[in-house]
Protein backbone atom coordinates (compact mmCIF):
# COMPACT_ATOMS: atom_id res chain seq x y z
CA UNK A 1 0.00 0.00 0.00
CA UNK A 2 3.19 2.60 -0.40
CA UNK A 3 1.37 4.49 -2.89
CA UNK A 4 -2.16 4.26 -1.65
CA UNK A 5 -4.38 7.14 -0.26
CA UNK A 6 -7.20 7.34 1.65
CA UNK A 7 -9.83 10.02 1.21
CA UNK A 8 -13.39 10.62 1.93
CA UNK A 9 -15.66 12.47 -0.68
CA UNK A 10 -18.66 14.64 0.48
CA UNK A 11 -19.08 13.17 3.59
CA UNK A 12 -21.47 13.34 6.25
CA UNK A 13 -22.50 12.03 9.61
CA UNK A 14 -25.55 12.21 11.34
CA UNK A 15 -26.21 10.90 14.95
CA UNK A 16 -29.42 10.63 16.68
CA UNK A 17 -31.01 13.03 14.40
CA UNK A 18 -28.25 15.81 14.80
CA UNK A 19 -26.06 16.60 11.55
CA UNK A 20 -22.26 16.21 12.85
CA UNK A 21 -20.60 17.01 10.18
CA UNK A 22 -20.94 17.37 6.24
CA UNK A 23 -19.69 17.76 2.93
CA UNK A 24 -16.16 17.04 4.51
CA UNK A 25 -13.08 16.23 1.92
CA UNK A 26 -10.67 15.04 3.52
CA UNK A 27 -7.37 12.85 1.85
CA UNK A 28 -4.62 11.31 3.33
CA UNK A 29 -1.21 10.00 1.32
CA UNK A 30 1.56 8.36 2.52
CA UNK A 31 4.22 10.05 4.69
CA UNK A 32 0.73 12.33 6.01
CA UNK A 33 -0.32 12.90 9.62
CA UNK A 34 -4.09 14.04 9.89
CA UNK A 35 -4.95 15.39 13.52
CA UNK A 36 -8.55 15.86 13.92
CA UNK A 37 -9.85 18.30 16.42
CA UNK A 38 -12.77 20.19 18.00
CA UNK A 39 -15.17 20.33 20.96
CA UNK A 40 -16.42 17.61 22.94
CA UNK A 41 -19.17 15.72 20.68
CA UNK A 42 -18.31 17.32 17.33
CA UNK A 43 -17.60 14.18 15.71
CA UNK A 44 -13.96 13.25 15.72
CA UNK A 45 -14.87 9.41 16.84
CA UNK A 46 -17.39 9.29 14.39
CA UNK A 47 -14.98 10.27 11.54
CA UNK A 48 -12.65 7.88 12.67
CA UNK A 49 -14.78 5.37 13.00
CA UNK A 50 -16.24 5.93 9.44
CA UNK A 51 -12.63 5.89 7.79
CA UNK A 52 -11.83 2.76 9.90
CA UNK A 53 -14.80 1.39 7.75
CA UNK A 54 -16.67 0.36 11.42
CA UNK A 55 -19.81 2.94 10.74
CA UNK A 56 -21.70 3.83 7.30
CA UNK A 57 -21.74 7.56 6.23
CA UNK A 58 -24.68 8.77 6.03
CA UNK A 59 -24.28 10.17 2.67
CA UNK A 60 -20.82 10.56 0.60
CA UNK A 61 -18.24 7.70 1.06
CA UNK A 62 -14.65 6.75 1.79
CA UNK A 63 -12.61 5.80 -0.65
CA UNK A 64 -8.81 4.16 -1.10
CA UNK A 65 -6.99 4.90 -4.40
CA UNK A 66 -10.57 5.80 -5.70
CA UNK A 67 -12.41 2.70 -5.06
CA UNK A 68 -15.08 2.75 -2.11
CA UNK A 69 -14.22 0.80 1.24
CA UNK A 70 -17.35 -0.88 1.44
CA UNK A 71 -16.69 -2.53 -2.05
CA UNK A 72 -12.64 -3.48 -1.20
CA UNK A 73 -12.95 -4.19 2.18
CA UNK A 74 -9.63 -6.38 2.13
CA UNK A 75 -8.05 -2.95 0.75
CA UNK A 76 -8.24 -1.85 3.99
CA UNK A 77 -8.67 -3.99 6.48
CA UNK A 78 -5.25 -5.69 5.46
CA UNK A 79 -3.01 -2.17 5.82
CA UNK A 80 -4.83 -0.63 8.81
CA UNK A 81 -4.14 -0.67 12.50
CA UNK A 82 -7.73 0.85 14.22
CA UNK A 83 -6.98 1.83 18.15
CA UNK A 84 -10.56 2.79 19.68
CA UNK A 85 -11.23 4.42 23.05
CA UNK A 86 -11.46 0.62 24.54
CA UNK A 87 -8.46 -0.99 22.96
CA UNK A 88 -9.80 -4.67 22.41
CA UNK A 89 -6.93 -5.57 25.56
CA UNK A 90 -8.75 -8.27 27.95
CA UNK A 91 -8.06 -8.01 31.31
CA UNK A 92 -8.48 -11.72 32.31
CA UNK A 93 -5.56 -12.35 29.51
CA UNK A 94 -1.61 -11.11 30.26
CA UNK A 95 -0.20 -8.68 28.23
CA UNK A 96 1.39 -10.92 26.28
CA UNK A 97 -1.34 -13.10 25.58
CA UNK A 98 -3.59 -10.16 24.52
CA UNK A 99 -1.08 -8.51 21.35
CA UNK A 100 -0.24 -12.56 20.95
CA UNK A 101 -3.63 -12.29 19.89
CA UNK A 102 -4.26 -9.37 18.41
CA UNK A 103 -1.11 -9.77 16.33
CA UNK A 104 -3.03 -12.76 14.45
CA UNK A 105 -6.22 -10.69 13.67
CA UNK A 106 -3.81 -9.20 11.48
CA UNK A 107 -0.29 -10.66 10.29
CA UNK A 108 0.73 -12.83 13.63
CA UNK A 109 4.02 -11.76 15.76
CA UNK A 110 6.28 -14.25 17.66
CA UNK A 111 7.07 -13.88 21.16
CA UNK A 112 10.43 -12.33 20.68
CA UNK A 113 8.65 -9.55 18.48
CA UNK A 114 5.91 -9.12 21.10
CA UNK A 115 9.10 -9.26 24.16
CA UNK A 116 10.42 -6.32 22.24
CA UNK A 117 7.26 -4.81 21.42
CA UNK A 118 6.47 -4.65 25.28
CA UNK A 119 10.45 -3.35 26.35
CA UNK A 120 9.77 -0.49 23.40
CA UNK A 121 6.52 0.75 25.45
CA UNK A 122 8.66 0.29 29.22
CA UNK A 123 6.63 -2.64 29.96
CA UNK A 124 9.68 -5.50 30.25
CA UNK A 125 9.12 -7.78 33.13
CA UNK A 126 5.41 -7.62 32.55
CA UNK A 127 4.62 -10.14 29.81
CA UNK A 128 3.36 -12.63 32.15
CA UNK A 129 0.74 -9.91 34.34
CA UNK A 130 -2.99 -10.45 34.08
CA UNK A 131 -3.32 -6.50 32.32
CA UNK A 132 -6.44 -6.18 34.93
CA UNK A 133 -4.12 -5.89 37.53
CA UNK A 134 -1.93 -2.97 35.35
CA UNK A 135 -3.27 0.56 35.91
CA UNK A 136 -4.67 2.40 33.32
CA UNK A 137 -1.49 4.18 31.86
CA UNK A 138 -0.12 0.62 31.69
CA UNK A 139 -2.78 -0.54 30.04
CA UNK A 140 -2.64 1.85 27.03
CA UNK A 141 1.13 0.68 26.75
CA UNK A 142 -0.64 -2.88 26.26
CA UNK A 143 -2.54 -1.69 23.48
CA UNK A 144 0.35 0.74 21.79
CA UNK A 145 2.85 -1.82 22.19
CA UNK A 146 0.66 -3.02 18.59
CA UNK A 147 2.40 -0.04 17.21
CA UNK A 148 6.03 -1.67 17.63
CA UNK A 149 5.23 -4.77 15.83
CA UNK A 150 5.04 -5.45 12.13
CA UNK A 151 2.28 -2.98 11.86
CA UNK A 152 -0.06 -1.69 8.83
CA UNK A 153 0.61 1.06 6.90
CA UNK A 154 -2.27 3.15 7.96
CA UNK A 155 -3.21 3.85 11.44
CA UNK A 156 -6.44 5.23 13.00
CA UNK A 157 -5.54 6.29 16.52
CA UNK A 158 -8.61 7.47 18.67
CA UNK A 159 -7.14 9.29 21.71
CA UNK A 160 -3.90 7.58 21.88
CA UNK A 161 -2.34 9.56 24.28
CA UNK A 162 -5.01 9.22 27.20
CA UNK A 163 -3.79 8.06 30.59
CA UNK A 164 0.09 8.41 29.03
CA UNK A 165 2.72 10.10 31.39
CA UNK A 166 4.71 12.91 29.96
CA UNK A 167 7.78 10.99 28.62
CA UNK A 168 5.69 8.16 26.98
CA UNK A 169 3.74 10.70 25.00
CA UNK A 170 6.89 12.30 23.91
CA UNK A 171 8.03 8.39 22.86
CA UNK A 172 5.03 8.14 21.45
CA UNK A 173 5.01 11.36 19.29
CA UNK A 174 8.42 10.92 18.03
CA UNK A 175 7.19 7.12 16.69
CA UNK A 176 4.28 8.40 14.73
CA UNK A 177 6.45 11.11 13.34
CA UNK A 178 9.44 8.05 12.18
CA UNK A 179 5.82 5.89 11.08
CA UNK A 180 5.46 8.77 8.85
CA UNK A 181 8.92 9.47 7.60
CA UNK A 182 8.77 5.67 6.72
CA UNK A 183 5.90 6.36 4.32
CA UNK A 184 2.89 5.00 6.58
CA UNK A 185 -0.12 7.14 7.40
CA UNK A 186 -1.18 8.10 11.21
CA UNK A 187 -5.09 9.84 11.70
CA UNK A 188 -5.43 10.56 15.17
CA UNK A 189 -7.58 12.32 17.40
CA UNK A 190 -6.06 13.96 20.65
CA UNK A 191 -6.89 16.99 22.76
CA UNK A 192 -3.19 17.20 23.67
CA UNK A 193 -0.92 19.67 21.96
CA UNK A 194 1.42 17.97 19.69
CA UNK A 195 5.12 18.93 20.00
CA UNK A 196 6.91 16.73 17.84
CA UNK A 197 5.30 16.50 14.39
CA UNK A 198 6.46 15.33 10.78
CA UNK A 199 6.90 17.95 8.12
CA UNK A 200 3.54 16.81 6.75
CA UNK A 201 1.32 17.22 9.86
CA UNK A 202 -1.98 18.74 9.26
CA UNK A 203 -4.84 19.92 11.71
CA UNK A 204 -8.55 19.30 10.62
CA UNK A 205 -10.84 20.85 12.90
CA UNK A 206 -14.18 19.54 12.83
CA UNK A 207 -15.29 22.85 15.16
CA UNK A 208 -15.34 24.91 12.16
CA UNK A 209 -15.99 22.73 9.55
CA UNK A 210 -19.20 21.57 11.36
CA UNK A 211 -22.39 23.68 10.17
CA UNK B 1 -7.34 -18.68 8.73
CA UNK B 2 -7.40 -22.11 10.57
CA UNK B 3 -4.54 -20.65 12.54
CA UNK B 4 -6.82 -17.70 14.00
CA UNK B 5 -9.95 -20.33 14.27
CA UNK B 6 -7.61 -22.57 16.54
CA UNK B 7 -6.07 -18.90 18.75
CA UNK B 8 -9.93 -18.11 19.04
CA UNK B 9 -10.61 -21.34 20.69
CA UNK B 10 -7.31 -21.10 22.38
CA UNK B 11 -8.28 -17.51 23.52
CA UNK B 12 -12.13 -18.59 24.76
CA UNK B 13 -11.18 -21.42 26.73
CA UNK B 14 -8.54 -19.09 28.84
CA UNK B 15 -11.13 -16.83 29.25
CA UNK B 16 -13.50 -19.34 31.09
CA UNK B 17 -11.21 -20.51 32.56
CA UNK B 18 -10.19 -17.74 34.22
CA UNK B 19 -13.60 -17.22 35.16
CA UNK B 20 -14.97 -20.51 36.83
CA UNK B 21 -18.20 -19.19 37.63
CA UNK B 22 -19.73 -18.64 34.02
CA UNK B 23 -18.57 -22.07 32.99
CA UNK B 24 -20.39 -23.47 36.20
CA UNK B 25 -23.71 -21.46 36.49
CA UNK B 26 -25.82 -22.81 33.58
CA UNK B 27 -24.43 -26.18 34.60
CA UNK B 28 -25.63 -25.81 38.37
CA UNK B 29 -29.05 -23.88 37.01
CA UNK B 30 -30.00 -27.11 34.56
CA UNK B 31 -29.24 -29.79 37.73
CA UNK B 32 -31.33 -26.82 40.17
CA UNK B 33 -34.48 -26.92 37.85
CA UNK B 34 -34.12 -31.07 37.31
CA UNK B 35 -33.77 -31.44 40.66
CA UNK B 36 -37.10 -28.92 41.88
CA UNK B 37 -39.41 -30.60 39.92
CA UNK B 38 -39.77 -33.80 41.62
CA UNK B 39 -40.48 -31.95 44.71
CA UNK B 40 -42.94 -30.14 43.01
CA UNK B 41 -44.56 -32.41 40.91
CA UNK B 42 -43.99 -35.47 43.99
CA UNK B 43 -42.13 -38.39 43.55
CA UNK B 44 -44.43 -40.46 41.36
CA UNK B 45 -41.96 -42.00 38.89
CA UNK B 46 -44.22 -42.79 36.18
CA UNK B 47 -45.51 -39.31 35.69
CA UNK B 48 -42.23 -37.99 36.28
CA UNK B 49 -40.83 -40.45 33.38
CA UNK B 50 -43.50 -39.20 31.40
CA UNK B 51 -42.75 -35.45 31.83
CA UNK B 52 -38.58 -35.94 31.30
CA UNK B 53 -38.17 -35.47 28.32
CA UNK B 54 -39.56 -32.45 27.94
CA UNK B 55 -38.34 -31.55 31.23
CA UNK B 56 -34.80 -31.76 30.38
CA UNK B 57 -35.11 -30.25 27.28
CA UNK B 58 -36.37 -26.73 28.94
CA UNK B 59 -34.44 -27.01 31.07
CA UNK B 60 -31.15 -27.51 29.10
CA UNK B 61 -33.00 -24.59 26.91
CA UNK B 62 -33.11 -21.73 29.71
CA UNK B 63 -29.86 -22.84 30.69
CA UNK B 64 -28.41 -21.93 27.38
CA UNK B 65 -30.36 -18.91 27.64
CA UNK B 66 -29.25 -17.70 30.41
CA UNK B 67 -25.44 -17.88 29.16
CA UNK B 68 -25.78 -16.62 26.05
CA UNK B 69 -26.71 -12.73 27.20
CA UNK B 70 -22.96 -12.53 28.40
CA UNK B 71 -21.48 -14.27 24.71
CA UNK B 72 -20.54 -11.46 23.13
CA UNK B 73 -20.76 -8.27 25.94
CA UNK B 74 -17.51 -8.00 27.20
CA UNK B 75 -15.85 -7.78 23.83
CA UNK B 76 -18.46 -5.70 22.64
CA UNK B 77 -17.59 -3.29 26.01
CA UNK B 78 -13.57 -3.41 25.91
CA UNK B 79 -13.51 -3.03 22.20
CA UNK B 80 -12.64 -6.39 20.67
CA UNK B 81 -15.57 -6.96 18.90
CA UNK B 82 -14.22 -3.63 16.87
CA UNK B 83 -11.00 -5.46 16.33
CA UNK B 84 -12.60 -8.61 15.03
CA UNK B 85 -14.22 -6.30 12.42
CA UNK B 86 -11.53 -4.25 11.02
CA UNK B 87 -9.40 -7.75 11.17
CA UNK B 88 -8.27 -9.19 7.31
CA UNK B 89 -9.65 -12.30 8.81
CA UNK B 90 -13.32 -13.18 7.87
CA UNK B 91 -15.76 -12.31 10.51
CA UNK B 92 -17.69 -15.16 10.01
CA UNK B 93 -14.21 -17.52 10.99
CA UNK B 94 -14.15 -15.58 13.89
CA UNK B 95 -17.68 -15.89 14.96
CA UNK B 96 -17.82 -19.71 14.23
CA UNK B 97 -14.91 -20.29 16.64
CA UNK B 98 -16.72 -18.26 19.63
CA UNK B 99 -19.82 -19.90 18.99
CA UNK B 100 -17.64 -23.14 19.28
CA UNK B 101 -16.23 -22.21 22.18
CA UNK B 102 -19.49 -21.45 23.73
CA UNK B 103 -20.91 -24.66 22.78
CA UNK B 104 -18.36 -26.45 24.19
CA UNK B 105 -17.96 -25.22 27.41
CA UNK B 106 -21.96 -25.02 27.77
CA UNK B 107 -23.86 -26.87 25.35
CA UNK B 108 -21.55 -30.17 25.58
CA UNK B 109 -21.21 -29.77 29.34
CA UNK B 110 -25.22 -30.04 29.82
CA UNK B 111 -24.95 -33.15 27.27
CA UNK B 112 -22.54 -34.51 29.71
CA UNK B 113 -24.87 -33.73 32.92
CA UNK B 114 -27.85 -35.21 31.06
CA UNK B 115 -27.62 -38.65 32.21
CA UNK B 116 -27.34 -38.08 35.76
CA UNK B 117 -30.33 -35.73 35.78
CA UNK B 118 -32.49 -38.39 33.31
CA UNK B 119 -31.66 -41.43 35.56
CA UNK B 120 -32.91 -39.08 38.44
CA UNK B 121 -36.40 -38.60 36.51
CA UNK B 122 -36.38 -42.60 35.92
CA UNK B 123 -35.89 -42.84 32.55
CA UNK B 124 -34.49 -46.38 32.06
CA UNK B 125 -31.12 -46.80 31.28
CA UNK B 126 -30.90 -47.79 27.78
CA UNK B 127 -32.91 -44.72 26.92
CA UNK B 128 -29.84 -42.84 27.76
CA UNK B 129 -28.11 -42.92 24.48
CA UNK B 130 -31.13 -41.46 22.65
CA UNK B 131 -31.17 -38.49 25.15
CA UNK B 132 -27.32 -38.02 24.31
CA UNK B 133 -28.00 -38.26 20.87
CA UNK B 134 -30.69 -35.80 20.72
CA UNK B 135 -29.07 -33.17 22.74
CA UNK B 136 -25.95 -33.76 21.06
CA UNK B 137 -27.95 -32.72 17.77
CA UNK B 138 -29.75 -30.12 19.24
CA UNK B 139 -27.24 -28.05 21.94
CA UNK B 140 -25.11 -26.56 18.81
CA UNK B 141 -28.13 -24.94 17.15
CA UNK B 142 -29.12 -23.61 20.69
CA UNK B 143 -25.78 -22.07 20.58
CA UNK B 144 -25.89 -20.54 17.28
CA UNK B 145 -29.48 -19.41 16.90
CA UNK B 146 -28.92 -18.11 20.56
CA UNK B 147 -25.59 -16.23 19.30
CA UNK B 148 -27.80 -14.32 15.95
CA UNK B 149 -29.67 -12.86 18.90
CA UNK B 150 -26.80 -11.93 20.92
CA UNK B 151 -25.08 -10.32 18.59
CA UNK B 152 -28.02 -8.33 17.38
CA UNK B 153 -28.66 -6.97 21.16
CA UNK B 154 -24.91 -6.56 22.48
CA UNK B 155 -25.35 -2.97 22.10
CA UNK B 156 -28.37 -2.61 24.37
CA UNK B 157 -27.83 -2.06 28.03
CA UNK B 158 -30.64 -4.06 28.72
CA UNK B 159 -30.78 -6.99 25.65
CA UNK B 160 -31.77 -9.73 28.20
CA UNK B 161 -35.44 -9.60 27.80
CA UNK B 162 -35.29 -8.84 24.42
CA UNK B 163 -33.11 -11.18 23.43
CA UNK B 164 -35.14 -14.05 25.14
CA UNK B 165 -38.26 -12.96 22.83
CA UNK B 166 -36.46 -12.99 19.88
CA UNK B 167 -34.47 -16.07 20.68
CA UNK B 168 -37.72 -18.52 22.48
CA UNK B 169 -39.75 -18.33 18.81
CA UNK B 170 -37.00 -19.90 17.15
CA UNK B 171 -35.90 -22.46 19.55
CA UNK B 172 -39.68 -24.26 19.12
CA UNK B 173 -38.46 -26.86 16.18
CA UNK B 174 -35.93 -28.37 17.87
CA UNK B 175 -37.68 -28.17 21.35
CA UNK B 176 -40.06 -30.36 19.40
CA UNK B 177 -38.32 -32.58 17.98
CA UNK B 178 -35.45 -33.13 20.73
CA UNK B 179 -38.18 -33.82 23.43
CA UNK B 180 -40.05 -35.58 20.07
CA UNK B 181 -36.93 -38.57 20.14
CA UNK B 182 -36.95 -39.00 23.60
CA UNK B 183 -40.78 -39.49 23.68
CA UNK B 184 -40.73 -41.84 20.93
CA UNK B 185 -38.02 -43.82 22.27
CA UNK B 186 -39.58 -43.96 25.67
CA UNK B 187 -42.54 -45.50 23.84
CA UNK B 188 -40.52 -47.90 21.91
CA UNK B 189 -41.42 -46.12 18.52
CA UNK B 190 -38.54 -45.61 15.94
CA UNK B 191 -36.39 -42.39 16.59
CA UNK B 192 -34.21 -42.55 13.08
CA UNK B 193 -36.64 -40.07 10.95
CA UNK B 194 -36.42 -37.44 14.46
CA UNK B 195 -33.06 -37.97 14.37
CA UNK B 196 -32.46 -37.09 11.06
CA UNK B 197 -34.61 -34.20 10.53
CA UNK B 198 -32.45 -33.01 13.73
CA UNK B 199 -29.28 -33.30 11.89
CA UNK B 200 -30.45 -31.24 8.89
CA UNK B 201 -31.30 -28.66 11.34
CA UNK B 202 -28.29 -28.67 13.13
CA UNK B 203 -26.51 -28.41 9.86
CA UNK B 204 -28.44 -25.95 8.53
CA UNK B 205 -27.89 -23.63 11.65
CA UNK B 206 -24.02 -24.51 11.75
CA UNK B 207 -23.76 -23.64 7.80
CA UNK B 208 -26.39 -20.78 8.01
CA UNK B 209 -26.16 -18.86 11.43
CA UNK B 210 -22.51 -17.95 11.50
CA UNK B 211 -23.33 -15.16 8.42
CA UNK B 212 -26.46 -13.73 10.58
CA UNK B 213 -23.83 -13.35 13.51
CA UNK B 214 -21.59 -11.62 11.42
CA UNK B 215 -24.03 -9.43 10.36
CA UNK B 216 -25.18 -8.65 13.76
CA UNK B 217 -22.27 -7.71 15.13
CA UNK B 218 -21.31 -5.56 11.99
CA UNK B 219 -24.70 -3.61 12.61
CA UNK B 220 -24.26 -3.23 16.50
CA UNK B 221 -20.78 -2.10 16.03
CA UNK B 222 -21.83 0.04 13.57
CA UNK B 223 -23.96 1.97 15.68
Amino acid sequence: MTDAYLETVNLACERDWRLLFEHLHVSVKPKDMLQVSGPNGSGKTSLLRLMAGLMRPTTGEVLINGVSIHQQRHELTANLLWLGHAAGIKGLLTAEENLMWLAALHHGATREQIGQALAAVGLAGFEDVACHTLSAGQQRRVALARLYLDAPALWILDEPFTALDKQAVTQLELHLAQHCNKGGMVILTTHHPLQNVPSTFRELDLGQAAV
Amino acid sequence: MSNVFTLMLLRETRLMFRRPAELVNPLVFFAIVIALFPLAVGPESQLLQTLSPGLLWVAALLAVLLSLDGLFRSDFEDGSLEQWVVSPHPLVVLVLAKVLAHWLYCGLALVMLSPVLALMLGMPIDRIPTLLLSLLLGTPVLSLLGAVGAALTVGLKRGGILLALLILPLYIPVLILGSGVIQAALQGLPTSGYLLWMASLTMLTVTLAPFAVAAGLRISVGE
